[in-house]
């Protein structure tokens, strides 16, 4: 590791609340778009399967 | 049916066939999963603890890992959108216009996080969070274009009639491309020229340019799983009625 210890990556060297809500930002709003996504397709899954038991 | 059909390989017109890329979009989904996560896991570890830091920006330039890609699908998202709306209006193709749709909000979102990492950025590196600078400028644009196509796509309600629309607003505002590209070298900004590209020999040592690498093609693949899964929706929103759609195992298999 470039650091020395846990305390320095996570302070590093006064730039850590920059650096650490970049990444949180960057995992965060694309874990968004895929709980979306997934809730999204369950929405539609439900929808077809209820337009398949009319059917048969 | 176009003249300009028989140009075209086998291929290109089953990706045309909704219940094709239902099937071979369900196979691929996963690889595109396991890819993004090893690549960006790999790569944000690697530039977050390992890489070294800037001689001139200290750490924060640990930020670019997650900024430049963002920067790169945000545009890449841009053309593929008017690309995919493209083919939708010569070959009259419901799936691309599929696909166009969900290039939408993934791009909205790359854009979002290129711009508020790039703010975050500023500050500790030319002391402000925003200046009217060219290439922000840009980029906000891309932002507001992307909010435009969404509106339109939205407000018709009509799906072939909204692809068709929607397809000529991305294509138009594909001009604003090169312009985000070509802003840091027309005029005098305060944002850096590139110092990344896909193709060409890195200017940055190794330690700091795999990381980079990784991020990248790690955001690529998961553009392509989220573009999968949304366009699979789409297809279960619009198949609803057919044979095909009510007998796959899917629908059956509950």
């Amino acid at each position: 590791m470039f650091f020395n210890s846990l305390e320095d990556l996570w302070v590093m060297s006064g730039h850590g609340a920059f650096v650490w809500s970049c990444y949180g930002l960057f995992v965060g709003l694309l874990a968004l778009n895929v709980w979306h996504s997934r809730s999204q397709r369950a929405k539609a899954l439900k929808q077809v399967r209820a337009i398949a038991r009319r059917v048969v | 049916m176009s003249s300009l059909d028989w140009r075209m390989p086998r291929w290109f017109h089953q990706m045309g066939s909704p219940k094709w890329f239902y099937e071979w979009g369900g196979r691929l989904q996963s690889w595109f999963a396991l890819a993004a996560l090893v690549l960006l896991g790999w790569g944000m570890i690697w530039g977050l603890a390992f890489a070294p830091a800037d001689y001139q920006q200290g750490n924060s330039f640990r930020i670019m890992y997650v900024h430049v890609p963002a920067a790169i699908l945000s545009q890449s998202i841009f053309v593929s959108m008017a690309v995919a709306g493209a083919i939708g209006i010569i070959w009259k193709m419901k799936v691309a216009f599929m696909v166009a749709r969900s290039c939408i909000a993934i791009g909205a979102t790359f854009t979002a996080i290129a711009l508020l990492t790039g703010a975050i950025w500023g500050k500790p590196t030319w002391g402000t969070y925003w200046v009217w600078d060219a290439r922000l400028t840009s980029t906000l644009v891309l932002l507001f274009l992307y909010a435009g196509v969404m509106a339109l796509n939205q407000a018709i309600s009509e799906r072939q009639t909204a692809g068709k629309a929607t397809a000529i607003l991305a294509l138009v505002g594909t001009i604003n491309i090169p312009i985000i590209k070509y802003s840091v070298e027309w005029w005098n900004t305060l944002h850096q020229s590139s110092s990344f590209s896909l193709t060409e020999k890195p200017t940055m040592p190794a330690e700091m340019y795999v990381p980079l690498l990784l991020t990248v093609l790690g955001s690529y693949c998961l553009f392509a799983l989220l573009v999968l899964m949304r366009t699979r929706t789409q297809i279960l929103q619009t198949q609803g009625h057919t044979k095909w759609l009510t007998q796959h195992p899917d629908i059956e298999g509950v």
